[in-house]
């Protein structure tokens, strides 16, 4: 183990503990036009306002992570992915002041309703760009990004798009279900079934395409001992997505949310394998983007104190606000 | 393949422009919020000290305005860590073994912390307890310190860079992390910069509590947050303009350039002129319509009306910051700096005689002087960042070498992009933070603290 290798699982933690967090709270965003009555969108809003800002911090830390510790790959990936990090960004600074903003404002409460749907969905396609972006290769030459302005743009990466959409909105659907109760809750668990069976799909769909259109990926899948994993994959999402299914007819609580999350680690593990060990698929692999070992190691030694922290008091600000949200919690002024 | 995308030399115009205009926005927030946190952590701190609910009031005032203020700081904070990457990509490639890692350690030790105690600060009230509340309170406040601390000890390595080595990718390599973080200039402009969020947040404080006292004279919670401003302004004014007269002569010890633009010195000369006006003239190297006081910059400078100092001239003019513009931003500046300290006195010595509330005149300018500290936070920062051109990293490496490779075309369009949004959403923020300004204080609705912390059924609904 070195320290890129440890690295490059700290990053990937970070990631999915972004995805896990922010998430659901980007799916409240994309889940907004289902839902007509205010008072219900104040429940949605208010059941994510206290952590919002911590999950977001994740993105923060993937970024700021990447350029400390693999500063090659931050420097190709940023100028190719330029347009969907730009509009990321902008989505988020929408659905960002909308918490605040919603409760301010008299006269415009409907346009900030707006601003948080149509930013969360923007921040949540312009993710599913960039994965699908990174997955069907990045041109390089000579430590800079080296291809045109639209090369993020394909059919693929649009479909990737759309997978990551409807797949925050399963998370915020069992987040919902978690959350609250009664007319709310129910809908919840219709969204849920309906993102839940989509998301399948999609995955399905992606890795198809995956090992039939990129040889390396192939070779990879189809070549023992990777074919085990291939069958391992397939079959894992088989048990994990039906425990989802499954648990949402039962309208079972807490637990839709923890058999989302565990449908996106097996697409995260999966996909993770099909680039290992590259960060740039198939151009520049960890260990060449990696900085010197002396600013690896000075941040490793604060991750390790400070990650366990971090998660202690996280943790207990979800405890502080653990339970139902009702219909007036927040603070409304 | 690089020269033909470098043919749109503007790429690189497009992308300062850009990040001066998303930092300038940025820093307006972090220059209130810092202070802000801090002033409710002593509020809090007080009304649990002495149970005078005047403070408790003054607390939820500030905190709603808080609220709104962090939001907009965050937003437009993410938005600074992704672009470095995308319009600088050299520099992130070249820097980010140094500086990478300092921002990583301000995500674990400010960000995190800030994020996760925000939530119970803000919508915890009735449920943790007084003390638990106040805990998360001071957690914000410290979080917001130890993030200003990181990145001005980020930004300081690229004013005076130290401890470094360059290995054969071109990349900057620590030698000393030590010498990395407490690199020359950090102290001084850490030390500045906090002051001036203290200040420019007491000056919003006591700008609000003047407008309200011209209306009321009498509301007990509008003379407490102006008089708290008050002394602010007679204690930490002056003591920022020391500071800043120190951050001046480490600076005149490392960038010299930088000193001669701020003080109009084209020529190095003996008895140096302070130019109080004027402006400065890069083509004929003069300054023209200049009211000056000669051998005052010498005393200033270097403690001596005959001592010799330094001019543009001791520099290839490739390696001139544009002149004007941090000319004249330092005289703002400091002009501001001028105004708050006598502000500050005047307060002083109406309380000595016991009028502190009894003059209008006084209520005016502190109104007056309520947006001034961003004026001159915003001015401070283009002489920093202005005075270090054409630099990226002082002395090593310059601003036209640090971009991305792309074309001007893109960068153009996100910067149109950035402008029409910040102005349309910053724009709604600042009218609604007004707008909580104009709420009467002494109106502001309380809730209780939790007995039980617990019982999310039992939430409280607050009235606006
Ligand atoms: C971490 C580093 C950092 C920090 C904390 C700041 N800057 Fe900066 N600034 C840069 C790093 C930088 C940079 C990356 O180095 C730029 C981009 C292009 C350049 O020349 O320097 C820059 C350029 C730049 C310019 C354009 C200068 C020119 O091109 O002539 C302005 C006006 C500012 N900045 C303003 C600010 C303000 C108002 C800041 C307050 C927070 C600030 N900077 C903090
Ligand atoms: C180029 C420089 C900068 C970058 C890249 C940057 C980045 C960021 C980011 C990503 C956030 C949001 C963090 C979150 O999610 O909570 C943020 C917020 C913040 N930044 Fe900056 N920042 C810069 C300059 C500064 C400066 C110069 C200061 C102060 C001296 C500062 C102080 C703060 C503070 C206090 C916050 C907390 C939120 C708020 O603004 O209210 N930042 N910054
Ligand atoms: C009158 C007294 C003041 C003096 C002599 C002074 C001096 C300076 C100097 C020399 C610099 C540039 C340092 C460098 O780039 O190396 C600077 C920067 C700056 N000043 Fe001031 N200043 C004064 C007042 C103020 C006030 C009142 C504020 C805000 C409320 C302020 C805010 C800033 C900021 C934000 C910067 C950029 C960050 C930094 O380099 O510290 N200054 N000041």
């Amino acid at each position: 183990m070195d320290y890129a290798f440890i690295w490059a699982i700290l990053i990937a933690i970070a990631v999915f503990a972004y995805v896990a967090l922010d998430g659901f709270d980007l799916g409240m965003g994309i889940l907004f036009p289902w839902v007509k009555q205010e008072k219900f969108r104040d429940r949605m809003v208010n059941s994510v306002a206290p952590v919002w800002d911590g999950n977001e911090t994740w993105l923060v830390l993937g970024g700021g992570g990447l350029l400390a510790v693999f500063p090659l790959a931050y420097a190709v990936l940023m100028p190719a992915l330029y347009m969907p990090v730009i509009a990321m960004l902008l989505g988020l600074i929408f659905r960002g002041v909308a918490f605040e903003f919603r409760f301010k404002s008299t006269s415009n409460k409907h346009w900030w309703d707006r601003a948080f749907m149509l930013g969360s969905m923007v921040a949540a396609f312009s993710q599913g760009i960039m994965l699908g972006a990174m997955l069907q290769g990045i041109k390089v030459s000579d430590r800079a990004y080296a291809g045109g302005w639209f090369d993020w743009l394909s059919p693929f990466t649009i479909f990737a798009g759309l997978a990551v959409c409807v797949g925050y909105a399963l998370l915020g659907a069992t987040w919902i279900v978690m959350k609250t109760n009664g007319d709310l809750q129910r809908k919840a668990y219709k969204w849920g079934l309906n993102t839940a069976i989509l998301l399948i799909i999609a995955i399905a769909g992606v890795s198809v395409y995956l090992v039939s259109s990129f040889d390396n990926v192939a070779e990879r899948w189809l070549t023992w001992p990777g074919s085990a994993g291939l069958w391992l994959v397939p079959f894992a999402l088989a048990i994990i997505g039906g425990g989802l299914l499954n648990s949402l007819t039962k309208q079972q609580q807490g637990r839709p949310y923890l058999w989302a999350l565990g449908v996106f680690l097996i697409a995260f593990v999966g996909f993770g394998a099909s680039i290992f060990p590259y960060l740039i698929p198939f151009e520049i692999t960890l260990w060449e983007a990696a900085g010197p070992d002396n600013s690896l190691a000075f941040l490793l030694v604060g991750a390790v104190i400070l990650l366990p922290i971090i998660f202690a008091y996280t943790g207990y600000t979800y405890w502080v606000f653990r339970g139902k949200v009702s219909e007036q919690s927040g603070y409304h002024d | 393949m690089f020269e033909t995308w470098f043919s749109a030399a503007d790429a690189v115009f497009l992308a300062r422009v850009q990040f001066a205009f998303t930092i300038a926005f940025h820093i307006i927030f972090p220059a209130f919020t810092i202070g802000v946190a801090s002033y409710l952590a002593v509020l809090e701190g007080l009304f649990l000290k002495t149970r005078n609910p005047v403070y408790q009031k003054l607390y939820r005032y500030w905190l709603k305005i808080f609220a709104v203020a962090f939001g907009m700081g965050v937003v437009s904070g993410i938005v600074m860590s992704y672009q470095f990457g995308t319009n600088w990509s050299v520099f992130s490639d070249k820097a980010g073994p140094v500086i990478g890692p300092l921002m990583g350690y301000e995500v674990l030790t400010a960000f995190f912390l800030e994020a996760g105690f925000l939530g119970v600060m803000l919508f915890g009230m009735n449920k943790v307890g007084e003390r638990l509340h106040f805990f998360a309170t001071l957690m914000v406040a410290v979080g917001t310190a130890i993030s200003a601390f990181w990145i001005l000890s980020v930004n300081s390595w690229m004013q005076t860079p130290a401890g470094y080595a360059i290995n054969e990718q071109g990349q900057f390599i620590v030698e000393s992390w030590m010498e990395v973080i407490f690199n020359p200039s950090f102290p001084y402009r850490l030390a500045h910069m906090l002051l001036a969020a203290y200040l420019t947040t007491a000056f919003v404080v006591g700008a609000v509590g003047a407008w309200h006292l011209l209306k009321d004279s009498k509301s007990a919670v509008a003379r407490k947050m102006f008089s708290m401003a008050m002394w602010m302004a007679l204690i930490v004014a002056p003591l920022q303009v020391v500071v800043g007269d120190f951050h001046g002569l480490n600076t005149q010890e490392h960038q010299p350039a930088k000193v001669a633009a701020m003080e109009g010195h084209f020529k190095t000369e003996a008895r140096a002129p302070l130019y109080l006006f004027g402006w400065p003239n890069e083509d004929t190297a003069e300054v023209d319509y200049a009211i000056k006081v000669p051998g005052l910059a010498s005393l200033i400078l270097k403690h001596d009306v005959n001592a010799e100092v330094t001019g543009l001239d001791a520099f290839p003019q490739e390696d001139w910051p544009p002149v004007p513009i941090v000319f004249w931003s330092f005289r703002i500046m400091v002009g501001i700096g001028l105004l708050m300290v006598l502000v500050g006195l005047w307060s002083g010595y109406l309380r000595l005689r016991g009028k502190l509330f009894d003059s209008p005149w006084l209520q005016r300018s502190a109104v007056f002087m309520g947006p001034m500290g961003f004026v001159a936070v915003i001015a401070g920062w283009i002489v920093t960042e202005v005075g270090r051109q054409p630099w990226v990293i002082h002395g090593l490496l310059r601003t036209s070498d640090a971009a991305s490779p792309i074309d001007a075309v893109g960068v153009g369009a996100s910067l149109v992009a950035f402008i029409v949004v910040y102005f349309l959403v910053f724009g709604a923020g600042t009218v609604y933070i007004l707008r909580k300004m104009a709420d009467n204080p002494e109106h502001t609705h309380i809730p209780d603290y939790a007995r039980v912390p617990m019982a999310a059924e039992r939430l409280y609904h607050e009235e606006g």
